[in-house]
């Protein structure tokens, strides 16, 4: 398309929710509640359609998050225990806490709407692990979007939602949140949104690192591509603090797809072996003990065990597999001496295995297919992925949010706890799901939840600070000029050279990604430099990324697709920076199995047990790094 | 597995302005040729393959190829979505073929209430601990810290 001629809509609202997701319908549920209690008006905003948007898109196995406070079997003091232990120590303990609480309320909800929750014959949920019930989740999203939708009904006139408008900046008024600006990716149309409190929710990020898989399996990424770092930007561009911008995640999947491994590891008890037969996370407890009391902790922290398996790829004793057929075979030797019983389990074992995977990654049971795999004859390959910034798993990054007030100790208020739930340092503006950072573990169902409780805050702030703030329509000139620019290139130097690929005045959206995701690789520790880095490399990786920052103004558009695809990568590029500034920043090796510093190679916990938290100032465009405190408030 | 359309079945939803696989997907790959009236997938290396776009596509018209820098050819994993489970119909390789139904809710399509049922709960304090439809959705007491 020629450079688009954008029409400018405004729109006016009380509460602006960023993101359908998970914690964005539950930002929309409890928002429409309260918002009809005193007649105020909602807002939400999708770059996608909300019945199959976000990482929930394809379906889910299990609820990774549920206490069953009601049938006695956790408490959220146990949750905390958990999270503080898998994250090596680094955990905000009164936002793990507060979610831990309020996750039952969420997960009862998704039953009474229609989530097939497993259960066993006396009606008692199936467990997976100590925290995961298993579902078929197949419709897990369109579920969830469903009663989002409904409760925006309920709302008449004044709850709205736009699907297909790509939200990119941040819109103030002095410290505090005025609202956001976007595009249509649909037809040319910048959005301006004024709003008197903003809960963002876009998702974590995906792609700032190579893939393994460079050629069409690229988009096979286990988080999904659409993840952009769409909440970090548009929170850390507020000036929003961040933290734990370099706890990343590493998942350890079944390999060249993605295929889940809880079930196995949980339900079917599964072992992952070396190809030697040896039992990695047996054989290699020893090789812990530098990440003591942490290693010894059950479970073992996610990113111990995923350096166990790495030592094991760097003496070449892979690929790690896991043991299938194995694992079904102890489950079904059970009925070994019935005929019938026996076939009924296999089949039933069969069946669970399938489900596991078409229920959200179809591309692993295609890959069984493909390979003439069947899990009860033969294992499969695993392997660690790239990483990722996925806050609401076994990573922590997200902007730095208040607690709740009735969880502080004395110590801890000072540091946790600045009046409004889950509201940034920006006032007015909200996290929550994988925006929300020091908070793992909350997976789908307490992201809805955290959703719900920076909903129920956010319009409790509207209450009390109850006028519109000033949107600067300059800035929203600028943004439009902006977006102009890589059209207006593109159209200026299109006929200078007769390869539209190659042309010395302008950068392709994919070539600038596949720039980013090898400087990464390379300097920042990706799965190539076998995760690990160091201080020279860091600080190449920063000089990199500025002269990719300057050529990004090159970035060119074609169409609004395209444009979306240069805005992603912007927003990528500051996920990137931030997370080599934190990693730059914290001197020690904490979680081995997801990033090493090979020149600080030991976990230092004098010096070191403590948030890494940073700050973009929007007013100069410096950053600042520094210390924060990890309080312990359970005991 | 990029998703990809099949000319001979896909009718452009009719002519409407935009198609359900248009509509549907999460990475907005799915683009309507209204030329041919024939929907096509624009970007192969950026798809997820949540087969959002085959569950949706009236005329099963949507499959997927396994990713060629990978897997191997010759394999299929097809699902037929109703409105109470799906069933998978998976072609191995070597031509077996595997049938798989699975249930993906239980309540009617369109029904979920925001308060499932349980009422608003003690939710009419904007104070107050409880969350929308709690303690009654929760099932025991919200618990605090707060001596």
């Amino acid at each position: 398309m020629p450079v688009p001629n954008f029409e400018t809509v405004e729109v006016t609202t009380d509460l602006l929710i960023l993101g359908g997701g998970m914690a964005g319908c539950g930002a929309t549920v409890e928002a429409c509640h309260w918002a009809k209690k005193y007649g105020l008006k909602v807002t939400v905003v999708d770059k996608a359609a909300l019945d199959r948007s976000g990482a929930v898109a394809m379906g889910l196995s299990a609820i990774n998050l549920y206490l069953n406070m009601k049938g006695g079997e956790r408490t959220p003091e146990d949750f905390v225990r958990y999270v503080r232990n898998d994250l090596m120590g680094i955990c905000r303990e009164d936002v793990v806490y507060n979610i831990g609480r309020h996750v039952d309320s969420t997960v009862h909800l998704f039953e009474k709407w229609g989530l097939p929750i497993w259960r066993d014959e006396e009606g008692k949920p199936i467990r997976s692990g100590a925290w995961q019930v298993m579902i078929s989740g197949e419709s897990y999203k369109i579920i969830v979007a469903e009663a989002a939708k409904n409760a925006l009904k309920e709302l008449g006139d004044k709850g709205e939602l736009y699907e297909r408008v790509f939200i990119m900046e941040p819109l103030l008024d002095g410290d505090r949140i005025a609202g956001a600006v976007g595009f249509s990716v649909r037809e040319p149309k910048i959005y301006v949104f004024k709003a008197k409190a903003v809960v963002c929710n876009m998702g974590g990020a995906v792609h700032v690192f190579r893939p393994r898989s460079q050629g069409e399996g690229f988009g096979r990424s286990w988080y999904p591509p659409f993840n952009s770092g769409a909440s970090f930007y548009f929170t850390a561009r507020a000036g929003a603090e961040q933290t734990c911008q370099e706890v990343r995640f590493i998942p350890v999947r079944f390999k060249d797809a993605y295929g889940p491994v809880g079930a196995w590891f949980l339900l079917f008890k599964s072992r992952a072996t070396n190809t030697m037969g040896e039992e990695y996370t047996v054989t290699r407890k020893k090789e812990l003990e530098p990440w003591e009391p942490y290693a010894s902790a059950k479970p073992l922290p996610a990113n111990l065990r995923n350096y166990q398996g790495m030592l094991e790829v760097l003496e070449g004793k892979d690929p790690l597999l896991m043991r299938t057929e194995e694992a079904i075979a102890n489950l079904a030797a059970a009925y070994k001496d019935d005929e019938k019983a026996f076939k009924k389990k296999m089949k039933q074992l069969e069946s669970e295995a399938w489900e596991d995977f078409l229920d959200m990654t179809i591309a692993q049971a295609n890959l069984w297919a493909a390979m003439n795999i069947r899990p009860e004859q033969s294992p499969s390959e695993i392997a660690a992925a790239e990483p990722y910034f996925i806050g609401s798993h076994s990573g922590a990054s997200g902007a730095w949010v208040s607690g709740p007030e009735d969880v502080q100790t004395e110590e801890s208020k000072k540091d946790y706890c600045w009046g409004y739930c889950n509201m940034t340092t920006v006032k007015g503006l909200f996290a929550a799901g994988d925006a929300s950072g020091a908070s793992p573990h909350k997976f789908s169902s307490g992201s809805f939840t955290e959703g719900r409780i920076a909903a129920k805050s956010a319009i409790k702030f509207i209450l009390e600070n109850n006028t519109q703030p000033n949107v600067d329509m300059a800035k929203v000139e600028e943004f439009k000029k902006w977006l102009l620019r890589p059209f207006e290139i593109f159209e200026q130097y299109k006929d200078y050279a007769t390869t539209p690929e190659v042309n010395p005045h302008y950068i392709l959206p994919r070539q600038y990604l596949f720039r980013l995701q090898k400087i990464m690789d390379e300097y920042a520790g990706g799965w190539g430099s076998n995760f690990t880095t160091n201080k020279y490399k860091l600080e190449r990786a920063l000089q990199l990324l500025q002269w990719l920052k300057e050529d990004g103004e090159k970035m060119i558009a074609r169409d609004l697709h395209e444009l979306m695809r240069v805005c992603e990568n912007v927003q990528r590029t500051m996920q990137a920076e931030a997370h080599v500034r934190a990693m730059l920043f914290r001197e020690e090796t904490r979680w081995p199995g997801y990033y090493f510093r090979a020149d600080f190679p030991k976990m230092d916990e004098q010096n070191w047990k403590c948030f890494v938290n940073l700050r973009w100032d929007p007013n100069t465009g410096e950053w600042s790094v520094f210390k924060r405190p990890v309080h312990n408030i359970i005991p | 597995m990029p998703a990809y359309v099949i000319t001979e079945k896909c009718d452009g939803c009719k002519g409407q302005d935009k198609t359900a696989c248009m509509y549907i997907c999460p990475n907005d790959l799915m683009v309507l040729d209204k030329e041919r009236m024939k929907a096509y997938q624009r970007d192969p290396q950026m798809c997820w393959e949540c087969l959002c776009c085959g569950k949706i596509c009236p005329q099963q018209a949507i499959d997927l190829r396994g990713y060629a820098d990978f897997v191997p050819m010759g394999s299929k994993c097809v699902p037929l979505r109703g409105s109470q489970d799906i069933m998978w119909t998976i072609q191995f390789r070597d031509g077996e073929i595997k049938r798989f139904k699975f249930p993906i809710r239980t309540t009617p399509e369109g029904s979920a209430q925001p308060d499932g049922g349980f009422g608003p709960g003690k939710a009419d304090d904007i104070n107050s601990i409880y969350l929308f439809t709690e303690p009654d959705s929760t099932g025991v007491e919200i618990p605090t810290l707060k001596k």
